[in-house]
């Protein structure tokens, strides 16, 4: 992302990739990378859980679509959108640490530096498994990828971004969003580790 | 029998009645803490648990040693390059491969520019909170704010018409109800000192500072390649250098380089002109509120960090020093041998893990993680719902590491004051006039206030310290040697068939280690001891207290429905918990409860 850009788009997936549907954020990034061709206009970034960190791309953004995982008390795997000021902000000083900044912090953190962005769209989906460590996205979660990219498209293309599917999807791992073995093959192409308890 | 003496000399009582401090998240919380009251409200029996289950070894197992830097970074979002760091040098160690000078000093920059970032961040976004009280900002005089910040500091930003814009952009925030980042805190109560034109200052500063630590991060981005997530190596740094490149994708220029120069000086400016001012400005008024000393004035422990020298990570080496103290015996500095298998160890006697016998610790090497969550019988409610946990049993996600048997303290006041016991005069020289400039005695360091001011005077070396490191870059890339990455060693067609190794550094809170076994060019184990195991640990077999248990005892609340005394001392030890509260919710869902039985 480049400073004089005008009309700048963020697509940001947030959450933790080693916590099963925590990851989904991420993961809907990594989709999306891999399937569509972004107009130079929109940055995909990979938000993992840096919280408070994220405040200066949200800031730079004129327009922002975040991927989350919600707790909006719905069926395991059911999507929502929410646009705007529906989208909730929040932030507390009784936190234990400051690693447990959420993004709505972030949010309000924008708000109150002034320089949020004028369009904001959060797509989320209902967790089902937020418990098991090293597990991968549980089924009815993962059953909602394409759905999810289905939906950011369509939400961009209503802020006048296209982005037309790849005639080849880039590979599994492709290099410059993730890691390493961070990809969704490389990282659940294995036994998941034993969840506690 | 409701009281019992610990042997490293703390006396708990647990008569008076149990207040809980429990964040409350989806996935059951990071760090509880339970407490007994006596009846003036004085805290006589401390207990910290960890209530998440970390095990990243399982997640490592059979994987690529390679890559292991980066599932580590996930393990928490703010530490995220020191754990690779910690993970790269676990590797290399193992497999016996050395890095370029270049390597090591940039990796030397990224890790100093953590320490910037991270204090920076810490203590104006989490632990300011604690002292500042947000509320009464707003009732300040503008114009009797500008005198105060001008009477502390040159830093520009200080015209009484520059606090008044921020109080009624502040008033507007707080009128529309929400309270933006300063929602849901305990403003109003007695313990908060400062007068309402400190407190507008330090919000100025607040988000000064939330404003400025985007341009640090920008180190990151320029030497990892992106940012969040900085790309590391195994063998070096992954950043090619081209000095007269212009702008080429990923490689490091002479443009970006001068861009590096410049954040460093406006870092130090941010520090010497408002951080540290801010800090001794809330200090004075707080001075005599001593408590929170712990293990401080006892066992402290630092790996040390920072190699001046390339592949050398003796103590000789290390800029931040290494080095252990015992029984508050300042005049011996003991060394630290990460492989020693007397030295650390880790046990789990109180810790929901099992091991073949609990009464011995297990050194890194040798860990073994193995769920077993088992309440105690004096256990108040059951697995579902946990009233009080019964601490003479299993009662914590975190082992128990100890060093030569003994609970440390680890983080920046570990590290300050093991310097100054080394008598090193950029350790010594900042203690010692911050101490004079408060005028308070050498002790008064061992308190939440004392790991509070040691954290701003390590933010300073750092920027120091950063800036030297820069300039050994230029004038090595300058000499002609732009080598940034050892590949002799990368194809695992080159490994022994098996080899172990230990990486460290100490992360801004504290002394991080990776001890890593590889065998048939995989990870066979893989074994993490993080600053928050060392400082939240639970007891041990012989009942010795850790840190965070330790610092709360004794310490009085003026409401234990409102604990904000609870928090400040917690806060001062930079806890890290894993990241994983990123789940939204409707209406912002509470992050801490307090319960009082």
């Amino acid at each position: 992302m480049t400073d004089d850009q005008t009309n700048r788009t963020l697509v940001l997936g947030i959450g933790n990739l080693l916590w099963a549907d925590e990851g989904f954020g991420v993961r809907c990034v990594e989709a999306l990378h891999r399937h569509h061709i972004l107009p130079e206009a929109v940055t995909l970034m990979d938000g993992g859980t840096q919280g408070l960190y994220l405040v200066q791309h949200v800031r730079a953004a004129d327009a922002l679509l975040v991927f989350d995982a919600v707790d909006y008390g719905l069926t395991p795997g059911e999507m929502i959108v929410v646009r705007g000021a529906d989208v909730p902000r929040f932030t507390g000083a009784k936190k234990m640490s400051l690693h447990q900044t959420g993004f709505q912090d972030v949010l309000s953190a924008a708000d109150l530096m002034g320089g949020a962005p004028a369009r904001l769209t959060l797509i989320g989906v209902q967790a089902a498994d937020l418990e098991t460590w090293g597990g991968p996205l549980s089924e009815p979660v993962r059953a909602r990828l394409d759905e999810a990219v289905r939906l950011a498209v369509a939400e961009l293309a209503a802020w006048g971004l296209g982005a037309p599917i790849r005639p080849d999807p880039l590979p599994e791992g492709a290099a410059g969003l993730l890691a390493p073995g961070l990809d969704l093959a490389a990282f659940e192409g294995r036994p998941r580790a034993f969840p506690p308890a | 029998m409701s009281t019992m003496s610990t042997p490293n000399g703390f006396t708990l009582d647990t008569a008076g009645r149990r207040v809980v401090v429990d964040p409350v998240t989806r996935i059951e919380g990071h760090l509880r803490l339970e407490l007994n009251v006596d009846d003036d409200n004085v805290v006589r029996n401390a207990v910290s648990t960890g209530t998440m289950w970390r095990g990243l070894e399982l997640i490592l197992k059979g994987r690529d040693p390679r890559d292991a830097w980066a599932f580590t970074q996930r393990i928490c979002g703010v530490c995220t390059g020191t754990h690779a760091l910690t993970s790269v040098r676990a590797v290399e160690d193992a497999l016996g491969i050395d890095i370029p000078a270049n390597a090591n000093t940039i990796r030397n920059i990224m890790q100093l520019t953590l320490y910037v970032h991270d204090h920076l961040v810490h203590f104006y976004h989490l632990h300011a909170l604690d002292w500042v009280d947000v509320v009464s900002a707003l009732s300040a005089d503008p114009k009797q704010t500008s005198a105060l910040a001008q009477s502390i500091s040159s830093w520009p930003m200080s015209s009484p018409g520059y606090f008044r814009d921020l109080q009624g952009r502040l008033k507007a925030f707080v009128d529309s109800g929400q309270l933006g980042p300063f929602r849901n805190a305990y403003w109003g109560h007695p313990a908060y000192r400062l007068p309402p034109e400190a407190n507008l200052m330090a919000v100025a500063h607040y988000l000064e500072a939330l404003d400025f630590q985007k341009e640090i991060v920008k180190i990151h981005a320029i030497f990892g390649g992106k940012n969040p997530h900085p790309n590391w190596l195994v063998g070096g740094v992954p950043c090619p250098i081209n000095l007269d490149g212009t702008g080429a994708v990923g490689a490091i220029n002479m443009e970006r380089l001068n861009m590096v120069g410049s954040i460093i000086d406006q870092s130090v400016a941010f520090i010497e002109q408002v951080y540290i001012p801010d800090l001794l400005a809330i200090a004075s008024v707080y001075k005599d509120w001593m408590h929170g000393g712990g293990l401080s004035s006892m066992n402290l422990l630092s790996y040390g960090d920072m190699p001046a020298r390339p592949n050398d990570y003796s103590a000789d080496s290390l800029m931040l020093p290494r080095g252990a103290i015992v029984g508050g015996d300042l005049s011996t500095v003991h060394e630290v041998d990460l492989k020693d298998p007397q030295q650390i160890q880790e046990f789990v006697m109180h810790s929901w893990y099992r091991y073949p016998d609990e009464s011995q610790g297990l050194h890194p090497f040798d860990g073994v993680t193995e769920p077993a969550f088992q309440l105690g019988p004096n256990t108040d409610g059951d697995a579902t719902r946990i009233n009080a946990v019964d601490e003479a049993a299993k009662y914590s996600w975190l082992k128990a590491p100890r060093w030569r048997g003994h609970a440390m303290e680890v983080g920046p006041l570990a590290r300050f004051v093991i310097g100054y016991a080394q008598g090193k005069p950029e350790f010594k020289e900042p203690v010692e006039a911050t101490l004079r400039h408060l005028d308070v005695p050498v002790s008064a360091l061992f308190s939440t206030l004392g790991r509070t001011a040691a954290r701003g005077l390590e933010c300073q070396w750092a920027a120091h310290a950063l800036k030297a490191e820069f300039q050994t870059l230029i004038a090595t890339l300058k000499a002609g040697d732009t080598a940034t990455a050892n590949t002799d060693l990368w194809a695992p067609s080159t490994w022994p068939k098996s080899a172990r190794g230990a990486g460290f550094t100490e992360a801004p809170r504290g002394a991080l280690g990776h001890w890593v076994e590889i065998e048939n060019t995989k990870i066979k184990n893989y074994q993490c001891v993080v600053p928050t195991t060392w400082n939240g640990s639970p007891r041990d077999p012989a009942g010795n207290i850790g840190a965070f248990e330790a610092a709360l005892l004794d310490t009085p609340l003026h409401d234990p429905e409102q604990p904000l005394e609870i928090l400040r001392t917690i806060h001062s030890f930079d806890p890290c918990l894993a990241c994983s509260t990123h789940v939204m919710t409707p209406d912002g869902r509470e992050r801490s409860s307090v319960v009082v039985r």
